[in-house]
């Protein structure tokens, strides 16, 4: 069923940017040296995972300029690992919503992001997916966040491909400075 | 949030009408309206007989942003914005477009430095515009390097842009009367230099892929539409004109300075996606012929018409006199007065026909603003070019389309 | 320049010349309002709009359909004012053909026996307005979607009234994350 998640992943919402993301931490052992095993995890795979990001180019709009523009050769997403596109949800971890989203097409975003696997995150790029931008009518969403929870948000209308790339480099210290259960909610 | 994620109702379908299929040995298929190759957002539905197209029923409207309700709450001036969000390919397109129709309506006459400035920037834009479809094209075709030598080549277009306007994508530079600023020191010898490095991408994707044999097998005789078809189903710009048929609203009935400008209007043979990419290309040629011809006639003057009724006074004269304060302030708060009556101005968009239909109740705010957008009729008329082709012909079919969903759902 | 076609379309499809400040009605159904801008218009009644849609682009060669829409004049005893524009590639003119109607009865013929181009404007106009397109068997919302209440373009519907497809999230905090 749609926002039903499996018991054991119910921790994994605290970096995946779901709704559970303020539950309590789990009573973890008092162990020093687990403690030392799961921060040194923790950073090898936030490593690992930051610069992998697979995103899901979501497009819609005019932002969708920019976002050509940030992936060819000028303005390289490549540098950050980011640059390789997958096409099917099921493949992908970085949600990337490129455009106004209306409420039309609401209903089919909800589908690919409940389609995407844990650990995933959502990028809002641009003013439209931040916050509706100045399409406050009947037919625009306004902003993403009503109906997915967004990691990052990046303004402009549309954003300089700088501000992209900063965007991405914020969401990256947040994957590196997250919590990655990898085997139950404690390590 | 609590512990327990709220178990949300199922998602509603924005799309009852699902094509029934019309014979047993079909199926059905959704391509979009979240797909690389669909541009933005179109759902196609298919009915494929194993990898050969039946028939198609094209849905957009997924990126309607209700365009001309936020229109008819704006004054004549602040939805400028608005209108570059249109064709955002090319976005100064659209500003033109919409600032001759309210000028004309207004009965203003622009400036010559104006006139010739707007249709530099027209084909500038028109440039950018080819460029990325034919990028897009080429990406999806699987040719990279095509997408990314012309990307880069619109970059330094942007950058340019930017310079002048302040933005890369949307610019917002048309203002009833005029422009908004005026081009800075160097502006135009680094539109030369930009046109030697278009050139030179541009003979490079020439050469990676006119004679290419993958690339001719997959765009020649794919997608044809023949020039009665496609007026019937309402295809103008550059589909039109790949079926053999030299309609151009700059020649057939010029506007701005496409009048006094030397060009030829490329026609294609057949109307196929071969057609299409190499009439997109000889248009790019084209549009660069006109802006080094225009590089040369643009006189120095104001580029702001000297008419109280849309244009701000001097700030001296604001700060000053009370009746330029009171003029700048009924602009600013009130929108200029345009007279009541409606008006069809109609401006060869990159697309095809790019007309503005707006209609006056005499005050400052329009009363309608309704655009005729080029890639809306094409998506009703797409299905005659894509039935009977393959399922893979799908992609670059729509591809040649340039369906910007900006303008096609407005 | 466009004086031979546009007189000619005057005289052979507003006869009789009731001039042109007259009213639309059953003895004049067509009425020619002169060249506005550089387009030549037309008002015409609801009923004639196929007849004389068809003699432009049999006999005159208006063999581009370029639009159709509507005005929405509230208070007025015919709210909708449905414009549609004609293009001629051969002589390069535009023609506007105008027509009113009720809001209890939005009923006009629908162009797409004539051009195939008009089937999805009429679509749009339906979803927009609500005038009903006799003739075109499609009906279903193209810019809108299913479930939508209401046609959004006409004045008394307000600008911000949304009928979401997918309910909202409570706001998230910008300190959870």
């Amino acid at each position: 069923m749609y926002g039903k998640r499996l018991p054991i992943l119910e921790g994994a919402g605290a970096v995946a940017g779901a709704a559970s993301a303020n539950t309590p931490a789990r009573p973890h052992t008092k162990d020093a040296s687990f403690e030392f095993l799961t921060t040194r995890k923790d950073e090898l795979v936030g490593w690992a995972r930051k610069f992998s990001l697979f995103p899901y180019p979501f497009v819609t709009a005019c932002c969708a300029m920019e976002f050509m523009a940030v992936s060819a050769s000028n303005y390289d997403t490549d540098r950050f690992g980011a640059a390789l596109p997958r096409f099917s949800p099921r493949q992908a971890d970085l949600l990337m919503v490129v455009g106004t989203v209306t409420q039309k097409q609401a209903p089919i975003l909800l589908k690919v992001y409940e389609q995407m696997c844990e650990p995933k995150w959502v990028m809002a790029f641009g003013v439209c997916a931040s916050t509706g931008g100045f399409y406050q009518n009947y037919a625009s969403l306004p902003g993403i966040d009503r109906i997915i929870p967004v990691d990052i948000y990046v303004p402009g209308c549309p954003p300089r491909p700088e501000m992209v790339i900063d965007g991405i480099m914020r969401l990256q210290e947040k994957i590196a400075n997250g919590r990655h259960p990898i085997i139950n909610e404690r390590f | 949030m609590s512990a327990d994620p709220v178990l949300r109702p199922p998602i509603a379908n924005p799309v009852r009408n699902v094509l029934t299929a019309s014979r047993e040995d079909t199926t059905i298929v959704n391509i979009g309206p979240s797909h690389p190759a669909t541009h933005g957002t179109v759902q196609i539905i298919a009915e494929l007989d194993a990898e050969k197209v039946v028939r198609t029923d094209v849905h957009c409207g997924y990126l309607h942003r209700g365009f001309e309700k936020e229109c008819e709450d704006h004054t004549w001036h602040n939805l400028m914005p608005y209108v570059d969000r249109l064709n955002y390919c090319s976005a100064l397109i659209n500003n033109f477009a919409y600032c001759d129709a309210v000028e004309q309506l207004m009965g203003i006459e622009i400036t010559p430095r104006t006139k010739y400035l707007r249709t530099l920037l027209a084909e500038y834009s028109r440039l950018a515009d080819h460029l990325t479809c034919v990028a897009a094209q080429l990406m999806e075709l699987g040719a990279m390097t095509g997408f990314l030598y012309l990307v880069t080549a619109r970059d330094n277009i942007y950058e340019h842009l930017a310079a002048l306007t302040g933005a890369r994508v949307t610019y917002s530079y048309g203002r009833i009367g005029g422009l908004a600023f005026d081009v800075p020191a160097g502006w135009f010898q680094r539109l030369e230099e930009i046109l030697k490095e278009y050139e030179r991408y541009v003979e490079m994707v020439h050469g990676l892929v006119d004679r290419n044999r993958i690339f001719i097998d997959r765009m020649r005789n794919v997608g044809v539409i023949n020039t009665r078809d496609a007026i019937h189903w309402g295809f103008t710009g550059p589909i039109l004109r790949s079926t053999g048929t030299p309609r151009d609203l700059r020649k057939d009935t010029p506007y701005l300075a496409y009048g006094e400008l030397d060009f030829d209007v490329p026609v294609g043979i057949k109307g196929d996606n071969y057609d299409r990419y190499y009439v997109r290309m000889r248009e790019m040629d084209e549009s660069v012929y006109m802006i080094r011809q225009l590089v040369d006639m643009i006189p120095e003057g104001p580029i702001m018409v000297d008419d109280r009724r849309c244009v701000f006074p001097e700030k001296e004269l604001v700060y000053t006199e009370i009746e330029s304060l009171i003029n700048h302030f009924k602009l600013v708060m009130e929108g200029p007065v345009v007279p009541a009556g409606d008006i069809y101005v109609a401006h060869e968009g990159a697309n095809g026909e790019l007309g503005f239909y707006v209609v006056s109740n005499g005050a400052g705010q329009p009363y309608k603003v309704h655009v005729r957008s080029p890639s809306f009729v094409h998506m009703g008329g797409v299905h005659t070019m894509l039935n009977g082709y393959q399922l893979a012909d799908i992609v670059t079919t729509f591809g040649s389309v340039n369906m910007i969903g900006g303008e096609c759902d407005r | 320049m466009s004086a031979p076609l546009f007189d000619r379309l005057r005289e052979q499809l507003s006869p009789g010349e009731a001039g042109q400040e007259g009213q639309v009605s059953a003895d004049t159904p067509v009425i020619c309002r002169g060249v506005q801008h550089q387009v030549l218009v037309f008002e015409l009644a609801p009923a004639a709009v196929m007849p004389v849609a068809r003699r432009l682009r049999d006999e005159f060669g208006f063999d581009l359909f370029l639009d159709v829409t509507a005005v929405d004049w509230p208070g007025e005893p015919l709210r909708f004012e449905v414009v549609w524009h004609v293009y001629s590639t051969t002589d390069r003119q535009r023609v506007r053909l105008k027509t009113r109607v009720a809001e209890s009865d939005p009923i006009v013929s629908s162009l797409t026996p004539l051009y195939g181009a008009a089937g999805y404007m009429e679509r749009e106009c339906h979803d927009m307005y609500g005038i009903v397109f006799d003739g075109n068997a499609d009906h279903r919302p193209i810019l809108l979607y299913e479930g939508f209440v209401g046609h959004p373009l006409r004045k008394d519907y307000p600008k911000q009234k949304e009928q979401p497809l997918v309910p909202y999230l409570p706001p998230q905090s910008a300190l959870v994350r």
